[in-house]
Formats: C-alpha cells, sequence, structure tokens
C-alpha cells in the first residue's frame, strides 16, 4: 500500500465513477479514458510493462475513439433533458452493491491479507514474445482469427443500410 | 492491509461500479462501456495476481490479461457495430425505447 | 590515432553524459535519480522547442523559395529571429474562448496534445548514452503515447461547438487511425530483425560496420521498403502536406484548431511540430541508424551531432515535400491506406521473414527485391485500373 497506488486508485476509481454517472456521453467517454489510463499506470506499477502500454493502445487509442465515433454518429446536437437512468435503477445499484459486499467479504476472509509477498518481478517482453509463440500459439492464432472475424462482422453491421423501397 | 488485498478491493470497486452502469443506464453505449469496466476489473486481478503469485515466471496472467485485451477490443468492435445498427432501425440507442421485435 | 585522442573524442561525445553526472553528484543520494530525470526532461524540452522555432523559419524560407517568393526577411539576420517575434505575438493576443465551448475540455485539449507529444521523446536515444528511459517495450510505449495525439485531436474539434473543427477533427481521426496501422506494421520489420522493443538496443545493433558500411536497416529490401511505407504513414499521422486535410485551410479553415486563438493556438503549432519530429526521430531511431555515423571513419563525429544532423535532413524532406505536392481528396487518402499501404507493409514482413531464412548473397538480395517490386507495380497498376469516374455517393449515418 504506498502512495503512488492510493493516488492511482483514486483516479481510476474517480474516472470510472464519473465515467458512468456523467450526463454528456462524451464527457463519460473522456472519463472512462482517465479510468484506463489509471488502470495502465497501476499495471506499470505491477511490472507488467507491456501490457499497461497495450492497455493505453488498445483502451485509449481505439475503443475510446470507437465510442465517440458512435456517439457523434448517433446523437443529435443538444443533449436530450430526459433522465439517464433507466426505471428500475434502484434495483440495478443495489445489485451492484450486493456483488462488491460479496467480493470484498470473499477478498478479506481469504487469506491473501496475512501471506507473505514475493519480491518485485519485471515482466520482460522477450519471454513474453516467447510464450506467445511457443507455449500460447493456439490460444494466439484462434485470438488472430477471432480479430478478423470480428472485424468483418463489424464491418457488415456498419455497411449495412439497405433502405428499402416504399 | 497488504498491496494484493488493495488491488483485488480496487478491482472489486471498478467491477461493482461497471456493474451498476450496465444494469441502470439508458444508453446502450455505456452499457457497453459498463461492460468493457467489468472486463478491465478482471484483467487488474490477472495481473495483481500474476505479480503476487507463487509463480510470477510463467507469465500465465499476462497473457490472460493480453488475449482477455484483444477479446475485449474485439468485443467493443463488434458491440458498437451492433448498436450502430440498432440505430438505423429504430433511430434511438436509449435501451428502454428500444422495445419493439418487429421491424 | 593515439589512445589520448580516442578518449579525447570519446569525452566530446559523452560530454554531456559526464557533465549531468556531475551536477547531480553533490547532491543526497535520494535526490540524485530524480534530478538527473528533470535535468534530461529540461534539456529534452529547451533542445526540441528550440528546433521548432528554427524549423517554422527554415519550413517558411523554403517554402517561399519554392513559390518563388521571400519569406520571413524583416527579423533579425534573414529573418531568423522571426519566432521570437511569433511567440511574443501569439503571447500578448487575447486568449478566444467560444461562448457554447465546454471549457474544460477546450481548455485540456492543448495540453494533452503537447504533453502526448513531449512523452514520445523519452524513449528515443538522441546519441549514445542520451535516452530519458530505456524501456523494454520502448517501441510500444511510443506508439501508445501517439495515439494519445488522437483523443486530443478528438477534444479540441468538439469542444468548440463549431461544424468546421468538428469536421476536422473527424478527418484527423479518421486519417490518424487508418495511418497507425501500416505505421505500426511497417516498424514491426525491424523488431523481427532486431529480436527487441527497446530502442536502444535496436540502435545499438546497427551501430557496426561491415569495412566503412553501417548496418542500417534501411540498406535492404525490406529495410527500404519498410523506411518509405514509414515515412509516408508519417506523414499522413502528423498531418503533413500531401494528407494535410484535417486542416485544410481551403476547404475547411484550419480544422480542429480553428476556434483556438493566442497562446492556444500556438500550443497546438508546436504540438504538431513536435509530433513530426517524434516521428521522424522513431524512423531515424528504426532505420537510419539512430546516433549512429553513416561510414566507419566518421565515428569521431559526436554521436547526438549525427542524430540532429539525419533529424534536420527528415525534416528538409518534409518542407519539401510539402512545397510539391497537392493535397489528396478523402477518399484517396482513405483508399491509399487501405488497399496500396496496408497490403504492401503485410507483404513487406513476408519479404522481412524470407530474408531472414535464406542464406546471405546476392540472391537473397535479387528474390527480396523482386518479391516487393513486383506486387507494388502490379498493385498500383491494378488500382489506377479500377478508377472510374462516376457520381459519388456519400455515406453516413442518418
Amino acid at each position: 500500500m504506498t502512495v503512488t497506488f492510493l493516488i492511482l486508485a483514486a483516479l481510476t476509481l474517480a474516472g470510472t465513477v464519473a465515467a458512468m454517472a456523467m450526463r454528456n456521453l462524451i464527457h463519460c467517454v473522456l472519463a472512462l479514458t482517465l479510468g484506463f489510463a489509471g488502470l495502465a499506470a497501476l499495471y506499470l506499477l505491477l511490472g507488467a510493462q507491456f501490457v499497461g502500454f497495450t492497455q493505453v493502445l488498445v483502451y485509449v487509442g481505439a475503443v475510446a475513439i470507437l465510442a465517440v465515433f458512435v456517439i457523434m454518429m448517433t446523437q443529435s446536437a443538444g443533449p436530450a433533458m430526459q433522465p439517464i437512468f433507466s426505471s428500475f435503477w434502484m434495483t440495478g445499484s443495489v445489485v451492484a452493491a450486493a456483488v462488491f459486499v460479496v467480493l470484498a467479504w470473499a477478498i478479506c476472509r481469504s487469506g491473501f491479507a496475512s501471506q507473505v509477498l514475493p519480491p518485485p518481478v519485471e515482466a520482460a517482453v522477450h519471454p513474453i514474445g516467447d510464450a506467445l509463440m511457443h507455449g500460447y500459439v493456439l490460444p494466439l492464432e484462434i485470438m488472430g482469427l477471432l480479430l478478423t472475424a470480428a472485424m468483418i462482422g463489424a464491418v457488415v453491421l456498419a455497411m449495412h443500410e439497405k433502405r428499402r423501397t416504399p | 492491509m497488504n498491496p494484493l488485498t488493495g488491488y483485488l478491493l480496487l478491482s472489486a470497486l471498478i467491477f461493482s461500479v461497471g456493474l451498476a452502469g450496465a444494469l441502470t443506464r439508458r444508453s446502450a453505449i455505456l452499457v457497453l462501456i459498463g461492460i468493457e469496466l467489468m472486463l478491465n476489473a478482471a484483467n487488474l486481478n490477472f495481473i495483481a495476481f500474476w505479480r503476487y503469485g507463487p509463480n510470477p515466471a510463467a507469465l500465465t496472467g499476462i497473457m490472460f490479461a493480453i488475449f482477455s485485451i484483444s477479446i475485449a477490443a474485439a468485443e467493443a468492435a463488434v458491440g458498437l457495430g451492433i448498436i450502430l445498427a440498432a440505430y438505423r432501425h429504430s433511430q434511438t440507442t436509449e435501451l428502454d425505447q428500444m422495445n419493439s421485435m418487429k421491424g | 590515432m593515439t589512445l589520448s585522442m580516442f578518449q579525447a573524442i570519446d569525452q566530446i561525445d559523452q560530454i554531456f553524459v559526464t557533465s549531468q553526472h556531475r551536477l547531480v553528484s553533490d547532491l543526497p543520494a535520494e535526490f540524485q535519480s530524480i534530478s538527473s530525470a528533470i535535468l534530461s526532461v529540461i534539456a529534452i524540452v529547451l533542445v526540441f522547442a528550440l528546433l521548432f522555432a528554427i524549423t517554422t523559419v527554415l519550413e517558411r524560407k523554403g517554402l517561399g523559395r519554392m513559390q518563388n517568393r521571400y519569406g520571413p526577411n524583416r527579423v533579425g539576420p534573414c529573418g531568423f529571429f522571426q519566432p521570437l517575434a511569433d511567440g511574443v505575438k501569439s503571447l500578448t493576443k487575447e486568449d478566444l474562448v467560444p461562448r457554447t465551448a465546454d471549457q474544460l475540455v477546450h481548455f485540456l485539449a492543448p495540453v494533452l496534445l503537447v504533453m502526448a507529444a513531449f512523452l514520445a521523446y523519452a524513449v528515443l536515444p538522441v546519441g549514445r548514452n542520451m535516452v530519458l528511459v530505456n524501456l523494454n517495450a520502448g517501441v510500444l510505449y511510443f506508439f501508445a503515447v501517439g495515439s494519445l495525439v488522437e483523443l486530443a485531436v478528438f477534444m479540441a474539434g468538439w469542444s468548440s461547438r463549431n461544424k468546421y473543427s468538428l469536421l476536422g477533427a473527424m478527418r484527423a481521426i479518421a486519417q490518424m487511425i487508418s495511418y497507425e496501422v501500416p505505421l505500426v506494421l511497417a516498424s514491426i520489420v525491424v523488431i523481427m530483425a532486431a529480436g527487441s522493443l527497446s530502442t536502444v538496443s535496436i540502435v545499438d545493433m546497427q551501430a557496426s560496420y561491415t569495412g566503412i558500411w553501417p548496418h542500417w536497416f534501411v540498406f535492404t529490401p525490406w529495410g527500404f521498403a519498410g523506411f518509405a511505407l514509414f515515412m509516408i504513414a508519417a506523414t499522413a499521422e502528423s498531418n503533413r502536406s500531401p494528407f494535410d486535410l484535417p486542416e485544410g485551410e481551403s476547404e475547411i479553415i484550419a480544422g480542429y484548431y480553428i476556434e483556438y486563438s493566442g497562446f492556444k493556438f500556438a500550443l497546438f503549432f508546436l504540438g504538431e511540430y513536435l509530433g513530426m519530429f517524434a516521428t521522424s526521430a522513431m524512423a531515424i531511431t528504426l532505420f537510419l541508424g539512430g546516433w549512429a555515423a553513416p561510414f566507419s571513419f566518421l565515428t569521431w563525429i559526436p554521436s547526438y551531432l549525427w542524430f540532429f544532423a539525419k533529424l534536420v535532413l527528415l525534416i528538409l524532406i518534409f518542407i519539401w515535400i510539402r512545397g510539391t505536392l497537392p493535397r489528396l481528396r478523402m477518399d484517396q487518402l482513405m483508399s491509399f491506406a487501405w488497399q496500396f499501404m496496408l497490403p504492401m507493409t503485410l507483404l513487406n514482413l513476408f519479404v522481412a521473414g524470407v530474408w531472414h531464412f535464406m542464406p546471405a548473397g546476392i540472391v537473397r538480395w535479387l528474390v527480396c527485391i523482386a518479391l516487393l517490386v513486383a506486387p507494388a507495380i502490379l498493385l498500383s497498376r491494378s488500382l489506377k485500373q479500377g478508377k472510374k469516374f462516376a457520381v459519388r455517393h456519400y455515406r453516413f449515418a442518418e
């Protein structure tokens, strides 16, 4: 529990909460990028450099931009003055709070808190590449297939605009 | 409290925030973002367990996080494509107004 | 050469490194690393801001020469103090923010842009032992930080509440995303050859010589093709002419930063040029041997001088291209990215693999060149033939 961890955790939480609670959707996505960046910094703090940079590249550079594009394409000019939460928001928040309580209870009850921690490690890029090319080569190939399929699927979904003739 | 517990609690908090957003927001885009947040919370767990687990040299947690990030990217692309298609169909991205099965 | 001469050359080469060590060595131990990092950051900020000032003059004078006019020639000797005058002007101008603008985002956008541009310099080795951090995943860090620029551009365009700025931002983001793919793919060949993502070890691999010739990656078929593709993609990434549609003055009047004035406008300018320097420096690091001298008998010239000489050369090429080529159309730009750049970079990956597995010799050269040139010609031929002139239909979500 260092000061760095606390600051980054507060930043990440602030970003995620703001992303889920703000009215303007663009503000939500911008707050979300703050949360993602905070998570990436936490990965760096944990010694997982490669994952941290991948997180920034994928989430800030691609997912957030994609979300912003879709928001721009689907929203009309002014922010509508409708409620931002659905009618059963009470149930939803209670369920989420219950999930957190259960998770926190499980974490605190488990033996992690009293465990002796191993010394810091650093995941160098070379072993990761080695693992990807040897031990995890089948998942890697499947991932490539999945990404290709997803790309084609997304293009087909977004391109489809055949007008029904009246 | 030791660092691992801190990370796990933070991850649980992010997961709950994402879940709350996914369950309560009306905008389909924000529901998708909530799901992304839940995936991210899981990733944080993987990395924390890799770092403080008994065998960091095996890199299992890192691998899982990398694959999970790529799956999340694919999911975001397809999900946002679906939202776009649904918007073309029903002229809205508010989930409680998409209540008609017939086109 | 005697031993003392070698030592003197080495001392001149390492003068900045040793003087930094000397400066921080008097401090208490716990402050040493942080103060040396701060010193390096200050040095990077100062040097590249100065380079920005020099480049603006060079660019305006060079373009003026190409367009048969004078360019700036009033302030100082030959107009070389023009950036000072421009700086004073932009600092004293009124800072206008549109009333409908999103104040916070409008303010944050230029800050984020300049910050992202400066962050990229952390992993660029500007000389022997002169790099801020030698990250294990340096190249990945560079591209990750570069993707922050897209966000800053979007923030600027959206928060201004101006349709021109929004159009410019959308164009810029579409262009940056499309050209980021070939940019990354073109640099992967180097990572394959070097077996490392660290910029320092990539440069170290190229800093040896056969006879007088260096081992730069650009002197291989895949390296040359990769360098050309990388530079085209880098031009598009930094929104330079002929890919300057996002800020086309004649159509959308300066694009995403139209609603910025005064110092914030200058920050956008700075960020854009810093991005261009950073991608050029990355190209130098990946393909042109970083700080290594081009011939083995020129290694006595300090490494940082070589780095900056190469950087200035690339900047001059950028200026030359800007003075020569007209702007592309949006659909030409996109189809060029996806139909030419992407297949060529993928092919280049394959060629790099072939090069790696074939025995060294003239056959390897011929096979690799044939594998690259023939598809390039065929691809551009077939793309040209497919062009038909017809009424264009624009697609957008209604």
